[in-house]
Protein backbone atom coordinates (compact mmCIF):
# COMPACT_ATOMS: atom_id res chain seq x y z
CA UNK A 1 0.00 0.00 0.00
CA UNK A 2 1.18 3.31 -1.06
CA UNK A 3 1.21 5.54 2.63
CA UNK A 4 1.35 9.81 3.01
CA UNK A 5 2.15 10.82 6.41
CA UNK A 6 0.81 13.87 7.78
CA UNK A 7 3.39 14.90 11.28
CA UNK A 8 1.43 17.52 13.40
CA UNK A 9 3.18 18.35 16.27
CA UNK A 10 6.83 18.94 17.13
CA UNK A 11 9.16 16.59 18.76
CA UNK A 12 9.97 15.88 22.31
CA UNK A 13 6.38 17.84 23.47
CA UNK A 14 3.97 15.49 21.61
CA UNK A 15 4.81 11.37 21.28
CA UNK A 16 3.14 12.34 17.57
CA UNK A 17 6.59 12.60 16.02
CA UNK A 18 7.67 9.51 17.24
CA UNK A 19 5.04 7.18 16.76
CA UNK A 20 5.09 8.53 12.77
CA UNK A 21 8.29 7.20 12.71
CA UNK A 22 7.83 4.25 14.37
CA UNK A 23 4.98 3.93 11.98
CA UNK A 24 7.41 4.76 8.67
CA UNK A 25 9.63 2.22 9.89
CA UNK A 26 7.42 -0.51 10.70
CA UNK A 27 5.58 0.19 6.84
CA UNK A 28 8.67 0.23 5.81
CA UNK A 29 9.76 -3.23 7.01
CA UNK A 30 6.68 -4.71 5.62
CA UNK A 31 7.12 -3.77 1.83
CA UNK A 32 4.87 -0.81 2.21
CA UNK A 33 5.41 2.65 0.00
CA UNK A 34 5.40 5.93 1.70
CA UNK A 35 4.64 8.43 -0.62
CA UNK A 36 6.16 11.44 1.38
CA UNK A 37 6.24 12.61 4.90
CA UNK A 38 4.32 16.53 5.84
CA UNK A 39 5.45 18.46 8.42
CA UNK A 40 2.76 20.86 9.64
CA UNK A 41 2.19 22.94 12.28
CA UNK A 42 4.83 22.49 15.10
CA UNK A 43 5.46 19.57 13.15
CA UNK A 44 7.96 22.04 11.47
CA UNK A 45 10.34 21.77 14.48
CA UNK A 46 10.94 18.58 13.24
CA UNK A 47 13.39 19.80 11.03
CA UNK A 48 16.07 21.69 12.49
CA UNK A 49 18.90 20.37 12.92
CA UNK A 50 20.08 22.72 15.26
CA UNK A 51 18.35 20.37 18.22
CA UNK A 52 20.56 18.85 20.76
CA UNK A 53 19.29 16.84 23.05
CA UNK A 54 20.38 14.62 25.76
CA UNK A 55 23.16 12.05 25.93
CA UNK A 56 21.01 9.48 26.65
CA UNK A 57 17.71 10.51 24.58
CA UNK A 58 16.78 9.63 21.08
CA UNK A 59 17.29 11.65 18.91
CA UNK A 60 14.41 12.71 16.75
CA UNK A 61 15.59 15.01 14.03
CA UNK A 62 18.20 12.97 13.23
CA UNK A 63 16.66 9.97 13.26
CA UNK A 64 14.06 11.29 10.42
CA UNK A 65 17.20 12.27 8.46
CA UNK A 66 18.84 9.12 8.86
CA UNK A 67 15.77 7.10 7.56
CA UNK A 68 15.47 9.55 4.58
CA UNK A 69 18.82 8.43 3.57
CA UNK A 70 17.92 5.08 3.99
CA UNK A 71 15.31 4.69 2.20
CA UNK A 72 14.92 7.99 -0.34
CA UNK A 73 11.73 9.58 1.74
CA UNK A 74 10.32 12.99 0.72
CA UNK A 75 10.65 14.79 3.76
CA UNK A 76 8.35 18.06 3.09
CA UNK A 77 8.03 21.14 5.71
CA UNK A 78 5.30 23.50 5.18
CA UNK A 79 6.49 26.70 4.05
CA UNK A 80 3.81 28.87 5.73
CA UNK A 81 4.32 26.96 9.08
CA UNK A 82 7.94 27.06 9.18
CA UNK A 83 8.02 31.13 8.23
CA UNK A 84 5.99 31.18 11.18
CA UNK A 85 8.14 29.26 13.52
CA UNK A 86 11.77 30.18 12.42
CA UNK A 87 12.42 27.35 10.41
CA UNK A 88 14.84 28.07 7.24
CA UNK A 89 16.64 26.37 4.42
CA UNK A 90 19.10 28.51 2.83
CA UNK A 91 17.28 29.87 -0.30
CA UNK A 92 14.68 30.92 2.47
CA UNK A 93 17.02 32.59 4.66
CA UNK A 94 18.24 34.76 1.98
CA UNK A 95 15.18 35.65 0.74
CA UNK A 96 13.74 36.50 4.01
CA UNK A 97 17.04 38.34 4.94
CA UNK A 98 18.18 36.20 7.30
CA UNK A 99 21.65 35.10 8.73
CA UNK A 100 21.44 31.85 9.13
CA UNK A 101 19.60 28.63 8.37
CA UNK A 102 18.61 25.41 9.81
CA UNK A 103 16.87 22.92 7.92
CA UNK A 104 18.25 19.30 8.55
CA UNK A 105 19.36 16.78 5.75
CA UNK A 106 16.54 15.07 3.89
CA UNK A 107 13.84 17.78 4.76
CA UNK A 108 13.12 20.20 2.54
CA UNK A 109 10.14 23.21 2.62
CA UNK A 110 7.69 23.46 0.20
CA UNK A 111 4.34 24.55 0.04
CA UNK A 112 0.53 22.98 1.18
CA UNK A 113 -0.04 21.64 -2.48
CA UNK A 114 2.40 19.24 -1.24
CA UNK A 115 0.06 18.13 1.32
CA UNK A 116 -2.69 17.86 -0.76
CA UNK A 117 -0.73 16.31 -3.62
CA UNK A 118 0.02 13.58 -0.91
CA UNK A 119 -3.62 12.73 0.04
CA UNK A 120 -4.77 12.21 -3.91
CA UNK A 121 -1.77 9.97 -5.04
CA UNK A 122 -1.86 7.86 -1.62
CA UNK A 123 -3.94 5.08 -0.76
CA UNK A 124 -3.96 5.95 2.55
CA UNK A 125 -2.56 9.59 4.46
CA UNK A 126 -1.89 8.62 8.16
CA UNK A 127 -2.19 11.63 10.80
CA UNK A 128 -0.30 12.24 13.73
CA UNK A 129 -0.80 14.68 16.45
CA UNK A 130 -3.21 17.19 16.49
CA UNK B 1 -14.98 6.19 -3.93
CA UNK B 2 -12.01 8.54 -6.05
CA UNK B 3 -12.93 9.07 -9.30
CA UNK B 4 -10.98 10.00 -12.64
CA UNK B 5 -11.73 13.58 -14.28
CA UNK B 6 -10.37 15.16 -17.03
CA UNK B 7 -7.89 17.20 -14.67
CA UNK B 8 -6.92 13.84 -12.96
CA UNK B 9 -8.00 11.88 -9.88
CA UNK B 10 -10.59 13.49 -7.68
CA UNK B 11 -10.94 12.66 -4.42
CA UNK B 12 -13.21 13.36 -1.63
CA UNK B 13 -11.62 15.32 1.14
CA UNK B 14 -12.71 15.97 4.72
CA UNK B 15 -11.34 18.69 6.86
CA UNK B 16 -12.56 18.00 10.60
CA UNK B 17 -12.24 20.83 13.20
CA UNK B 18 -11.84 20.24 16.98
CA UNK B 19 -10.34 23.11 18.14
CA UNK B 20 -11.44 26.16 19.70
CA UNK B 21 -10.72 29.48 16.98
CA UNK B 22 -8.32 30.95 18.86
CA UNK B 23 -5.49 29.78 22.01
CA UNK B 24 -4.10 27.14 19.47
CA UNK B 25 -3.26 27.75 15.66
CA UNK B 26 -4.86 24.33 14.49
CA UNK B 27 -8.09 26.21 13.19
CA UNK B 28 -6.32 28.83 11.41
CA UNK B 29 -3.81 26.86 10.00
CA UNK B 30 -6.42 24.38 8.74
CA UNK B 31 -8.10 26.62 7.11
CA UNK B 32 -4.94 27.68 5.34
CA UNK B 33 -5.05 23.84 3.68
CA UNK B 34 -8.50 24.68 3.07
CA UNK B 35 -8.16 27.29 1.12
CA UNK B 36 -4.62 25.82 -0.63
CA UNK B 37 -6.00 22.83 -1.32
CA UNK B 38 -9.26 24.87 -3.21
CA UNK B 39 -6.67 24.99 -6.25
CA UNK B 40 -6.57 21.12 -6.60
CA UNK B 41 -10.29 21.01 -7.50
CA UNK B 42 -10.70 17.89 -5.22
CA UNK B 43 -14.22 17.11 -3.91
CA UNK B 44 -14.18 19.32 -0.32
CA UNK B 45 -16.12 18.96 2.46
CA UNK B 46 -15.81 20.74 5.82
CA UNK B 47 -16.90 19.14 9.38
CA UNK B 48 -16.60 20.56 12.69
CA UNK B 49 -16.74 19.25 15.89
CA UNK B 50 -16.70 19.83 19.87
CA UNK B 51 -15.01 23.14 20.27
CA UNK B 52 -14.29 23.67 16.49
CA UNK B 53 -18.17 24.78 16.43
CA UNK B 54 -17.14 27.79 18.19
CA UNK B 55 -14.35 28.54 14.82
CA UNK B 56 -18.20 29.55 13.24
CA UNK B 57 -19.92 31.25 15.98
CA UNK B 58 -20.78 35.07 15.16
CA UNK B 59 -19.41 38.21 17.00
CA UNK B 60 -16.18 37.08 17.52
CA UNK B 61 -14.14 40.23 18.50
CA UNK B 62 -10.12 39.29 18.66
CA UNK B 63 -9.00 42.77 19.42
CA UNK B 64 -7.77 42.82 22.58
CA UNK B 65 -5.77 39.25 21.81
CA UNK B 66 -4.10 40.95 19.35
CA UNK B 67 -4.46 38.00 17.07
CA UNK B 68 -6.63 38.08 13.51
CA UNK B 69 -10.13 37.00 13.34
CA UNK B 70 -10.43 34.88 11.07
CA UNK B 71 -13.69 33.98 10.62
CA UNK B 72 -14.91 36.43 7.71
CA UNK B 73 -12.46 33.94 5.75
CA UNK B 74 -15.69 31.36 5.79
CA UNK B 75 -17.88 33.85 4.42
CA UNK B 76 -15.28 33.47 1.47
CA UNK B 77 -14.84 30.11 0.86
CA UNK B 78 -18.04 29.47 -1.20
CA UNK B 79 -16.07 31.62 -4.10
CA UNK B 80 -13.49 28.58 -3.72
CA UNK B 81 -16.41 26.19 -4.27
CA UNK B 82 -16.52 24.98 -0.66
CA UNK B 83 -19.87 24.73 -0.17
CA UNK B 84 -20.35 21.52 2.10
CA UNK B 85 -19.64 22.56 5.62
CA UNK B 86 -21.69 20.17 8.39
CA UNK B 87 -22.00 20.90 11.75
CA UNK B 88 -22.13 18.74 14.69
CA UNK B 89 -25.85 19.18 16.11
CA UNK B 90 -24.79 17.80 20.08
CA UNK B 91 -21.61 19.73 19.89
CA UNK B 92 -23.75 22.97 19.20
CA UNK B 93 -26.63 22.08 21.31
CA UNK B 94 -23.95 21.63 24.38
CA UNK B 95 -22.31 25.10 24.25
CA UNK B 96 -25.98 26.69 24.01
CA UNK B 97 -25.15 27.21 19.84
CA UNK B 98 -27.51 26.93 16.75
CA UNK B 99 -27.22 27.55 13.02
CA UNK B 100 -28.54 30.80 13.37
CA UNK B 101 -25.54 31.75 15.49
CA UNK B 102 -22.95 30.62 12.85
CA UNK B 103 -21.81 33.32 10.10
CA UNK B 104 -22.23 30.83 6.94
CA UNK B 105 -24.69 28.41 6.08
CA UNK B 106 -24.07 25.23 7.40
CA UNK B 107 -25.83 21.37 7.24
CA UNK B 108 -26.26 20.51 11.09
CA UNK B 109 -26.11 17.02 11.32
CA UNK B 110 -26.83 14.44 14.23
CA UNK B 111 -23.22 12.61 15.40
CA UNK B 112 -24.15 9.29 13.91
CA UNK B 113 -25.14 11.06 10.23
CA UNK B 114 -21.46 12.83 10.95
CA UNK B 115 -19.91 9.20 11.39
CA UNK B 116 -21.46 8.31 7.98
CA UNK B 117 -20.31 11.38 6.26
CA UNK B 118 -16.73 10.33 7.61
CA UNK B 119 -17.07 7.06 6.37
CA UNK B 120 -17.77 8.12 2.58
CA UNK B 121 -14.10 10.11 2.60
CA UNK B 122 -11.33 8.88 0.66
CA UNK B 123 -8.70 11.51 2.59
CA UNK B 124 -9.45 13.02 6.04
CA UNK B 125 -7.60 15.64 7.54
CA UNK B 126 -8.08 16.52 11.44
CA UNK B 127 -6.90 19.13 12.68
Amino acid sequence: MKFSILVNEGPYTHEASDTAYQFVKAALAKGHEIFRIFFYHDGVNNGTRLTVPPQDDRNIVKRWSELAAQHKLDLVVCIAAAQRRGLMDKSEAKRNGKDADNIAPGFRISGLGQLIEAGIQADRLVVFGA
Amino acid sequence: MSEESAGGTVKKFLYVNRKAPYGTIYALESLEVVLIGAAFEQDVSLAFLGDGVYQLAKGQDTKSLQVKNFSPTFGALEDYDVTKLYVEEEALQARGLSAADLVVPVEVVSTQRMAEIMEGQDVILSF
